[in-house]
């Protein structure tokens, strides 16, 4: 259980996947510019985050690892070349029907979370949040907690982001800085205070 | 056809960079750079993957449904993606463990399909191709700039050859280490923006608000 809280700890503080490996950018630069919208794409990332890591983990361990097929009955398979394109499936099909259960039975949450859904399965966060789990060998308990909390972390740092971004724009900036290299910068401030982070220990 | 193959080569390498104007896949742009030679190799394998998907995408426009374009591309840049990393695998094992679930993450690299969307749906082949490593190669340009100035300022050497002598090594050259971390890129990529919208000010994004000098008479 200890193992698990600092895991969650450091992925959403010391392993920021937004501000530590630069996942989700493109989307992180693109739709911060309001707290509102930032903060519904942050939920709706950590949750398609929390069912496609555990997802993958499955599939991962019950049909890719090597020997992984031995309950079909094909113990000597490695299959462990067909990951990416798996992982990949696997994200734009949950995100399709994630969409479609939110549409029918939520509605309210689907009018609000809707537009982003689709901008998820290319947003790099999710596939690297599968990829870190599959190079970090983390069992199924280990990868829901993780899937939990790097979406957390990602949600957080958008949020953050949109907030210095809604006050910088009233802010005296010099022209070629405008917009998008004013953005990087304060990104860039915002993953220095990050680092401060890093060696907590739990 | 509007513009020359010359043209659609060169126009993304400044004047429609994928990064600086377009601001398509940054997130590796970021996380590779700490060196110019895992920088390199990263801006091939994009280059290679952005012209063959595009290509091969362009092949199959006419039969590709619309409804689930995204899946048929995905599966295409997947399968591109997944070539480059068995090859990397193979032949430069140190560099593919540095680059990690970098070269998996070329999939959602924004560049790939933004021109398989934008481009590679409504063209021909060839010219989409050439579009795919233009767009690469603008890529990877400002990949390599990153890449140059964060080894040779943070480490002071250039694809692992010492070029600076640091202190540690008995030279007189306090590396900055500030460069081989995390931040260091943002406000590398920040500045080179600002320098590219000097030089080419039409590029200058309008202010959402501007200061009024209100007069005080």
């Amino acid at each position: 259980m200890e193992q698990l809280v600092s895991l969650a700890v450091k992925a959403i503080f010391v392993e920021n996947l937004a501000l530590s490996f630069f996942l989700g950018m493109c989307t992180f630069i693109a739709v911060s510019k309001k707290i509102s919208t930032a903060i519904g794409l942050g939920i709706s990332v950590m949750i398609v985050q929390a069912i496609t890591v555990p997802a993958n983990n499955i599939i991962l361990n019950y049909l890719l690892a090597p020997g992984a097929l031995a309950w079909a009955g094909f113990g000597d398979v490695d299959l462990t070349f067909l990951g990416l394109i798996s992982y990949i499936g696997v994200i734009a099909a949950l995100v399709q029907i994630l969409e479609m259960v939110l549409d029918k039975y939520f509605p309210p949450l689907y009018n609000a979370l809707g537009v982003f859904l689709p901008l998820i399965t290319v947003n790099c966060a999710i596939l690297g949040g599968s990829l870190f789990m599959v190079e970090r060998d983390y069992d199924f308990s280990e990868s829901v907690t993780y899937g939990v909390a790097s979406g957390f972390g990602w949600a957080l740092a958008i949020t953050a982001m949109a907030g210095v971004r809604e006050k910088l724009k009233y802010s005296d900036i010099p022209e070629g800085l405008q917009g998008l290299g004013i953005t990087f910068i304060t990104a860039g401030l915002m993953a220095l205070a990050f680092m401060s982070f890093s060696g907590v220990k739990l | 056809m509007a513009q020359t193959k010359r043209q659609m080569l060169i126009d993304p390498l400044v004047d429609n960079n994928p990064i600086t104007l377009q601001v398509l896949g940054i997130c590796s742009a970021l996380a590779v750079t700490s060196s110019l030679q895992v920088s390199f190799v990263m801006a091939i394998a994009v280059t290679l993957v952005t012209g063959f998907s595009s290509m091969f995408i362009s092949m199959l426009r006419n039969h590709i449904p619309g409804s689930i374009r995204i899946i048929v591309q995905m599966v295409i840049i997947a399968s591109l993606v997944i070539i480059v990393d068995q090859v990397l695998k193979a032949y430069a094992y140190e560099i593919s463990k540095t680059l990690s679930v970098f070269v998996g993450l070329i999939i959602t690299n924004c560049i790939v399909m933004g021109r398989a969307e934008a481009f590679a749906m409504k063209n021909p082949p060839v010219a989409s191709f050439i579009d795919g490593v233009g767009n690469g190669l603008g890529y990877g340009l400002i990949l390599m700039l990153v890449g140059f100035i964060r080894e040779l300022f943070g480490a002071g050497s250039l694809f692992g050859i010492n070029i600076l002598q640091t202190v540690n090594n008995g030279g007189w050259y306090v590396p900055n280490g500030m460069l081989l971390l995390p931040p260091s890129a943002f406000f590398i990529i920040g500045l080179l923006i600002w320098a590219f919208r000097t030089w080419k000010p039409e590029q200058v994004e309008e202010p959402e608000y501007k200061i009024q000098v209100v007069d005080a008479h």
